[in-house]
Protein backbone atom coordinates (compact mmCIF):
# COMPACT_ATOMS: atom_id res chain seq x y z
CA UNK A 1 0.00 0.00 0.00
CA UNK A 2 1.15 3.55 -0.68
CA UNK A 3 -0.33 6.82 0.04
CA UNK A 4 -1.30 9.59 -2.49
CA UNK A 5 0.09 12.77 -0.85
CA UNK A 6 3.70 12.45 1.32
CA UNK A 7 4.61 15.21 4.23
CA UNK A 8 7.97 17.41 4.88
CA UNK A 9 9.27 19.87 6.92
CA UNK A 10 11.17 22.09 5.53
CA UNK A 11 13.89 24.30 7.08
CA UNK A 12 12.69 27.54 8.83
CA UNK A 13 15.19 30.52 9.13
CA UNK A 14 14.91 32.51 12.07
CA UNK A 15 14.98 35.34 9.35
CA UNK A 16 11.78 34.67 7.60
CA UNK A 17 9.26 36.81 7.86
CA UNK A 18 5.97 35.33 5.96
CA UNK A 19 3.97 33.18 8.62
CA UNK A 20 6.20 29.95 8.15
CA UNK A 21 4.09 26.67 6.69
CA UNK A 22 5.86 23.71 9.01
CA UNK A 23 4.23 21.08 7.40
CA UNK A 24 4.44 20.71 3.29
CA UNK A 25 2.85 18.01 1.43
CA UNK A 26 2.87 16.77 -2.27
CA UNK A 27 0.99 14.48 -4.54
CA UNK A 28 2.31 11.21 -5.38
CA UNK A 29 -0.56 9.66 -7.51
CA UNK A 30 -1.04 5.79 -8.08
CA UNK A 31 0.74 6.02 -11.52
CA UNK A 32 3.95 6.54 -9.67
CA UNK A 33 3.80 2.84 -8.38
CA UNK A 34 2.09 0.86 -11.34
CA UNK A 35 4.77 -0.31 -14.25
CA UNK A 36 2.14 -1.56 -16.16
CA UNK A 37 -1.12 -2.01 -15.39
CA UNK A 38 -1.77 -5.53 -14.74
CA UNK A 39 -4.49 -7.52 -16.32
CA UNK A 40 -7.76 -8.25 -14.55
CA UNK A 41 -7.86 -4.88 -12.46
CA UNK A 42 -11.18 -4.38 -10.05
CA UNK A 43 -13.38 -1.69 -11.33
CA UNK A 44 -16.09 0.32 -10.00
CA UNK A 45 -19.60 -1.32 -9.21
CA UNK A 46 -21.38 1.14 -11.39
CA UNK A 47 -20.48 3.71 -14.52
CA UNK A 48 -21.50 6.87 -12.82
CA UNK A 49 -19.25 6.15 -10.34
CA UNK A 50 -16.20 5.27 -12.42
CA UNK A 51 -17.54 8.47 -14.65
CA UNK A 52 -17.49 10.53 -11.79
CA UNK A 53 -13.76 9.59 -10.35
CA UNK A 54 -12.67 9.46 -14.13
CA UNK A 55 -11.15 6.14 -14.16
CA UNK A 56 -12.59 2.60 -14.31
CA UNK A 57 -10.19 1.59 -11.47
CA UNK A 58 -10.20 2.60 -8.22
CA UNK A 59 -6.54 1.43 -7.90
CA UNK A 60 -5.60 4.21 -10.16
CA UNK A 61 -7.96 7.15 -8.53
CA UNK A 62 -6.07 10.19 -7.02
CA UNK A 63 -8.07 12.68 -4.40
CA UNK A 64 -7.13 16.00 -4.67
CA UNK A 65 -7.16 18.46 -2.94
CA UNK A 66 -5.79 16.27 0.12
CA UNK A 67 -8.65 14.52 2.04
CA UNK A 68 -7.14 14.47 4.83
CA UNK A 69 -6.37 18.48 4.79
CA UNK A 70 -8.72 20.55 6.58
CA UNK A 71 -9.95 23.72 5.25
CA UNK A 72 -9.05 23.12 1.28
CA UNK B 1 28.08 31.50 -3.80
CA UNK B 2 29.87 29.36 -6.16
CA UNK B 3 34.38 28.73 -6.31
CA UNK B 4 35.67 28.92 -9.78
CA UNK B 5 38.13 26.34 -10.83
CA UNK B 6 39.61 27.98 -14.05
CA UNK B 7 39.94 24.90 -16.51
CA UNK B 8 37.40 22.79 -18.17
CA UNK B 9 35.33 19.91 -16.97
CA UNK B 10 36.63 17.68 -19.69
CA UNK B 11 39.64 18.94 -22.36
CA UNK B 12 38.22 20.34 -25.24
CA UNK B 13 40.14 19.94 -28.57
CA UNK B 14 38.94 20.72 -32.01
CA UNK B 15 40.39 19.32 -35.18
CA UNK B 16 39.64 22.09 -37.85
CA UNK B 17 38.40 25.48 -38.58
CA UNK B 18 34.33 24.42 -38.96
CA UNK B 19 31.80 27.08 -38.38
CA UNK B 20 29.38 24.80 -39.71
CA UNK B 21 29.62 22.37 -36.69
CA UNK B 22 29.51 25.35 -34.36
CA UNK B 23 25.94 26.81 -36.05
CA UNK B 24 25.03 22.99 -35.16
CA UNK B 25 26.74 22.91 -31.79
CA UNK B 26 24.74 26.04 -30.37
CA UNK B 27 21.87 23.65 -30.27
CA UNK B 28 23.09 23.14 -26.62
CA UNK B 29 24.34 26.36 -25.81
CA UNK B 30 20.92 28.38 -26.14
CA UNK B 31 19.04 25.73 -27.32
CA UNK B 32 15.83 24.19 -25.55
CA UNK B 33 17.50 21.31 -24.11
CA UNK B 34 20.70 23.14 -24.23
CA UNK B 35 22.70 22.94 -21.34
CA UNK B 36 21.83 26.62 -20.49
CA UNK B 37 18.50 25.59 -20.26
CA UNK B 38 19.56 22.71 -17.77
CA UNK B 39 21.50 24.55 -15.12
CA UNK B 40 18.83 27.72 -15.28
CA UNK B 41 16.08 25.14 -14.75
CA UNK B 42 17.76 23.03 -11.73
CA UNK B 43 19.30 26.01 -10.11
CA UNK B 44 15.63 27.73 -10.02
CA UNK B 45 14.16 24.10 -8.89
CA UNK B 46 16.58 24.20 -5.58
CA UNK B 47 13.95 26.70 -3.90
CA UNK B 48 10.91 24.96 -3.62
CA UNK B 49 11.79 21.13 -3.92
CA UNK B 50 12.05 18.73 -0.73
CA UNK B 51 15.05 19.73 1.19
CA UNK B 52 15.97 15.85 0.79
CA UNK B 53 16.64 16.45 -3.78
CA UNK B 54 17.90 19.67 -3.15
CA UNK B 55 21.83 18.68 -2.77
CA UNK B 56 21.27 17.05 -6.13
CA UNK B 57 19.24 19.94 -8.19
CA UNK B 58 22.44 22.43 -6.85
CA UNK B 59 25.04 20.04 -7.90
CA UNK B 60 23.25 18.80 -11.46
CA UNK B 61 22.51 22.47 -12.06
CA UNK B 62 26.34 23.49 -11.19
CA UNK B 63 27.46 21.14 -13.72
CA UNK B 64 25.82 21.95 -16.06
CA UNK B 65 27.38 25.46 -16.38
CA UNK B 66 30.89 23.16 -15.99
CA UNK B 67 29.19 21.99 -19.70
CA UNK B 68 28.01 24.87 -20.96
CA UNK B 69 31.26 26.51 -20.51
CA UNK B 70 32.98 23.27 -22.50
CA UNK B 71 30.67 24.00 -25.28
CA UNK B 72 31.17 27.87 -24.98
CA UNK B 73 34.45 26.75 -25.86
CA UNK B 74 34.20 24.36 -28.87
CA UNK B 75 32.30 26.86 -30.74
CA UNK B 76 34.91 29.57 -29.92
CA UNK B 77 37.70 27.24 -31.54
CA UNK B 78 35.59 25.89 -34.53
CA UNK B 79 34.79 29.59 -35.33
CA UNK B 80 37.93 31.42 -34.13
CA UNK B 81 39.15 33.64 -36.66
CA UNK B 82 37.52 32.32 -39.26
CA UNK B 83 36.97 34.57 -41.83
CA UNK B 84 33.65 36.58 -42.66
CA UNK B 85 33.24 34.69 -45.79
CA UNK B 86 33.87 31.27 -44.16
CA UNK B 87 30.72 32.25 -41.72
CA UNK B 88 29.04 33.18 -44.59
CA UNK B 89 29.07 30.16 -46.33
CA UNK B 90 28.80 28.00 -43.21
CA UNK B 91 25.06 29.16 -42.73
CA UNK B 92 26.32 31.81 -40.29
CA UNK B 93 26.32 34.92 -42.22
CA UNK B 94 23.07 36.48 -39.90
CA UNK B 95 25.16 35.92 -36.88
CA UNK B 96 27.92 37.51 -37.89
CA UNK B 97 25.79 40.89 -39.22
CA UNK B 98 24.24 40.57 -35.13
CA UNK B 99 27.09 39.04 -32.92
CA UNK B 100 30.72 39.59 -35.53
CA UNK B 101 32.40 36.45 -33.56
CA UNK B 102 30.97 36.13 -30.54
CA UNK B 103 28.61 33.71 -28.82
CA UNK B 104 24.95 34.40 -28.25
CA UNK B 105 22.53 32.00 -26.62
CA UNK B 106 20.48 31.08 -29.55
CA UNK B 107 19.84 27.65 -31.27
CA UNK B 108 20.65 26.30 -34.30
CA UNK B 109 18.19 28.32 -36.14
CA UNK B 110 19.39 31.61 -34.47
CA UNK B 111 16.38 31.87 -32.26
CA UNK B 112 17.15 33.51 -29.48
CA UNK B 113 17.16 31.85 -26.14
CA UNK B 114 14.08 32.03 -23.95
CA UNK B 115 12.87 30.84 -20.56
CA UNK B 116 9.67 29.80 -22.32
CA UNK B 117 12.15 26.71 -22.56
CA UNK B 118 11.92 25.47 -18.89
CA UNK B 119 9.67 25.51 -16.03
CA UNK B 120 9.30 25.34 -12.42
CA UNK B 121 5.86 23.93 -11.64
CA UNK B 122 6.23 23.42 -8.06
CA UNK B 123 4.82 19.96 -7.87
CA UNK B 124 7.78 17.63 -7.32
CA UNK B 125 7.28 15.15 -9.32
CA UNK B 126 6.26 17.24 -11.96
CA UNK B 127 9.95 19.01 -11.60
CA UNK B 128 11.76 16.02 -11.36
CA UNK B 129 10.14 14.46 -14.36
CA UNK B 130 10.38 17.50 -16.66
CA UNK B 131 14.31 17.05 -15.25
CA UNK B 132 14.54 13.13 -16.63
CA UNK B 133 12.69 14.05 -19.71
CA UNK B 134 15.70 17.50 -20.34
CA UNK B 135 18.27 15.43 -19.75
CA UNK B 136 17.02 12.92 -22.34
CA UNK B 137 16.32 15.44 -24.78
CA UNK B 138 20.10 16.99 -24.07
CA UNK B 139 21.54 13.26 -24.67
CA UNK B 140 19.61 12.43 -28.49
CA UNK B 141 20.85 16.11 -29.33
CA UNK B 142 24.22 15.20 -28.56
CA UNK B 143 23.73 11.97 -30.25
CA UNK B 144 22.39 13.88 -33.97
CA UNK B 145 25.67 16.23 -33.27
CA UNK B 146 28.02 13.35 -33.02
CA UNK B 147 26.20 12.17 -36.15
CA UNK B 148 26.89 15.27 -38.19
CA UNK B 149 30.20 15.68 -36.98
CA UNK B 150 33.11 14.31 -38.56
CA UNK B 151 35.62 15.69 -35.84
CA UNK B 152 37.40 12.92 -34.24
CA UNK B 153 38.85 15.69 -31.52
CA UNK B 154 35.31 17.35 -30.89
CA UNK B 155 33.31 13.82 -30.69
CA UNK B 156 35.19 12.61 -27.86
CA UNK B 157 34.12 15.78 -25.69
CA UNK B 158 30.52 15.25 -26.99
CA UNK B 159 30.81 11.75 -26.07
CA UNK B 160 32.19 12.45 -22.83
CA UNK B 161 29.06 15.34 -21.99
CA UNK B 162 25.90 12.70 -23.41
CA UNK B 163 27.63 10.05 -20.95
CA UNK B 164 26.85 12.97 -18.19
CA UNK B 165 23.53 13.57 -19.37
CA UNK B 166 22.55 9.55 -18.97
CA UNK B 167 24.52 9.85 -15.44
CA UNK B 168 22.23 12.81 -14.31
CA UNK B 169 18.69 11.24 -15.93
CA UNK B 170 19.45 7.98 -13.04
CA UNK B 171 20.04 10.60 -10.43
CA UNK B 172 16.98 12.59 -11.37
CA UNK B 173 15.04 9.05 -11.36
CA UNK B 174 16.22 8.32 -7.95
CA UNK B 175 15.26 11.64 -6.56
CA UNK B 176 11.79 10.67 -7.86
CA UNK B 177 12.10 7.34 -5.72
CA UNK B 178 13.35 9.16 -2.88
CA UNK B 179 9.85 11.13 -3.45
CA UNK B 180 7.79 8.08 -3.75
CA UNK B 181 9.34 6.60 -0.64
CA UNK B 182 6.99 6.04 2.80
CA UNK B 183 8.55 8.08 5.50
CA UNK B 184 6.78 9.47 8.30
CA UNK B 185 3.32 7.54 7.51
CA UNK B 186 2.38 10.14 10.98
CA UNK B 187 -0.96 12.21 9.74
CA UNK B 188 0.04 15.48 10.85
CA UNK B 189 -3.52 17.30 10.41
Amino acid sequence: MFTQFKYWKPYISPFDPCEPIRIKSYSTPPQLYIQFQPPGLPQYPTAKQALHCGTLWPDLFSPYPNPEKKGN
Amino acid sequence: MWYYEKKLQYPVKVRECNPRLAKFLVEQYGGADGELAAALRYLNQRYTIPDKVIGLLNDIGTEEFAHLEMIATMIYKLTKDATPEQLKAAGLGDHYVAHDSALFYNNASGVPFTTAYIQAKGDPIADLYEDIAAEEKARATYQWIIDLSDDPDLNDGLKYLREREIVHSLRFREAVEILKEERDRKKFF
